[in-house]
């Protein structure tokens, strides 16, 4: 009934690879983040504050990033920008792909933190003689950082598991460089078994690195 | 010396406050009393610069708070405000809490702006909570701790916005011992308050105010013993 041999030796063989793979998809992953949290404070402070053109820049971008299948988007800036003559290499194809995603939801967890301090901290802080910058950075900001700090791990986490999607543009991430071994070797159950374990322990890894920093963190 | 002329704030098509003059001098304790909506939150907010206005003068120690060239962020260290939700910062421990504004707004060191802040919580008797964060102490400790956050900039005058209004009723008595304390210090104070037995002990003079106009001003014993308004009584009976 249950005739299938499983062969583990080519997955082991080709372990250093997707170690490798693996990295390159942890790289990819934590620069996209980077770019995604600079860009999506700046459009939640642009949706919260703005009004005009870059309102609606902004709005628009969070909207295509969150209401389009992430799959697409990744297609837009491979072959979408291919068709306009602009070829970018899948390591970049992915890494905007991944960036314009992550900065459309990391826009609204900060808009939804902005929010969640109450004027009244801004107005105190304000009547102790400190500037608007002092009053943001000193008393906003560290308030808000702690709201979307969770957020932003499952960001990070969805980011991670996004990555894969690279392999359809032919990027040699770790599901890239599954794939290719796979259909080498015919062994396609064992090494796309062999991969979700590396994916899920540096998700785990990710996630207990996240709780020991905030326990560090936030003493409140 | 605190002036007001003639002072008129709108916010929109709504007249909040409708040609107030007032003069507090050093030393004194005022206390505004009056129903919500009657404009007396919005007086010290337009004193402290939070408000605009748009018709009038507000002159604190001779500097006209509304002018164009006023450094706002320096007058307000002049004047230290209380607010009804105490808006004690989470994310510090009371005595960074305090130690902030002198260290980053006057440019003092970690250890003066420390030396500032123990001192002001001893001031108000949170000498035992230093290192505890806010979420830890009660309304009337954070009420508290949001005065000391105040004295820390060495004002000339406090403004408290009716700092017992959102307190649980056992912890009123903390709040007002601490600013009757101020009172005998001699502090400058403008307290908005509806605590009525405050206003008569603690203050020296009491203003009544009535949809945007200050209709009375007088001692305590003037405003409570022979009020001449029929506004003043009215509301005098109420609350009593």
């Amino acid at each position: 009934m249950f005739d299938y041999n499983f062969h583990w030796r080519p997955v082991l063989k080709t372990l250093p690879d997707l170690l490798d793979a693996a990295l390159l998809t942890l790289e990819v992953a934590i620069l996209a983040m980077l770019i995604g949290i600079v860009i999506g404070l700046c459009l939640a402070l642009i949706r919260l504050h703005m009004k005009g053109s870059l309102y609606w820049f902004a709005t628009s971008w969070v909207e295509l990033a969150r209401n389009t299948p992430a799959l697409f988007q990744l297609f837009f800036f491979g072959f979408g920008l291919g068709a306009f003559g602009l070829h970018l290499s899948p390591y970049l194809i992915v890494l905007t792909a991944l960036s314009f995603n992550c900065a459309g939801y990391l826009a609204e967890n900060f808009r939804g933190g902005f929010l969640a301090i109450p004027e009244t901290q801004m107005r105190s802080a304000r009547s102790l003689g400190m500037t608007a910058w002092q009053a943001y950075t000193r008393i906003v900001i560290p308030q808000v950082f702690r709201i979307v700090y969770h957020p932003i791990t499952n960001q990070i986490v969805w980011c991670v598991l996004m990555s894969s999607l690279g392999m359809l543009v032919g990027f040699r991430e770790l599901s890239g460089e599954t794939q290719f071994f796979a259909s080498r070797t015919f062994r396609i159950f064992e090494y796309f078994a062999a991969t979700a374990v590396i994916y899920y322990v540096i998700v785990k890894l990710i996630l207990v690195a996240s709780r020991i920093l905030a326990a560090r963190l936030f003493r409140y | 010396m605190i002036q007001i002329r003639d002072l008129h704030k709108y916010f929109g098509p709504l007249h909040v406050l409708k040609g107030i003059n007032l003069e507090v001098k050093k030393g004194e304790v005022l206390s505004v009393i009056g129903s919500s909506g009657s404009g007396k939150s919005t007086l010290l907010y337009c004193i402290n610069g939070l408000e605009t206005i748009q018709k009038g003068d507000i002159i604190v120690n001779d500097i006209h708070v509304h002018a164009k060239q006023t450094n706002l962020n320096q007058v307000r260290q002049k004047m230290g405000m209380v607010f009804q939700q105490w808006n004690s910062f989470p994310h510090l421990t009371a005595v960074e809490n305090v130690a902030l504004a002198p260290k980053i707004v006057k440019g003092k060191s970690k250890a003066e702006a420390r030396k500032i802040a123990l001192s002001q919580l001893e001031h108000v008797g949170l000498l035992d909570k230093v290192d505890a964060y806010p979420n830890a102490l009660s309304g009337g400790q954070q009420q508290r701790l949001a005065i000391a956050r105040a004295l820390a900039m060495e004002p000339d005058y406090m403004l408290f916005d009716e700092a017992t209004s959102a307190l649980d009723p056992e912890l009123v008595g903390e709040v007002l011992d601490t600013m009757r304390l101020l009172a005998e210090e001699g502090m400058t104070m403008i307290c908005v308050t509806h605590e009525m037995s405050f206003a008569r002990d603690v203050s020296d003079r009491v203003a009544f105010f009535h949809d945007g106009v200050m209709e009375e001003i007088g001692s305590p014993s003037q405003i409570f013993g022979a009020p001449q308004s029929e506004h003043t009584r009215k509301f005098l009976a109420k609350v009593r």
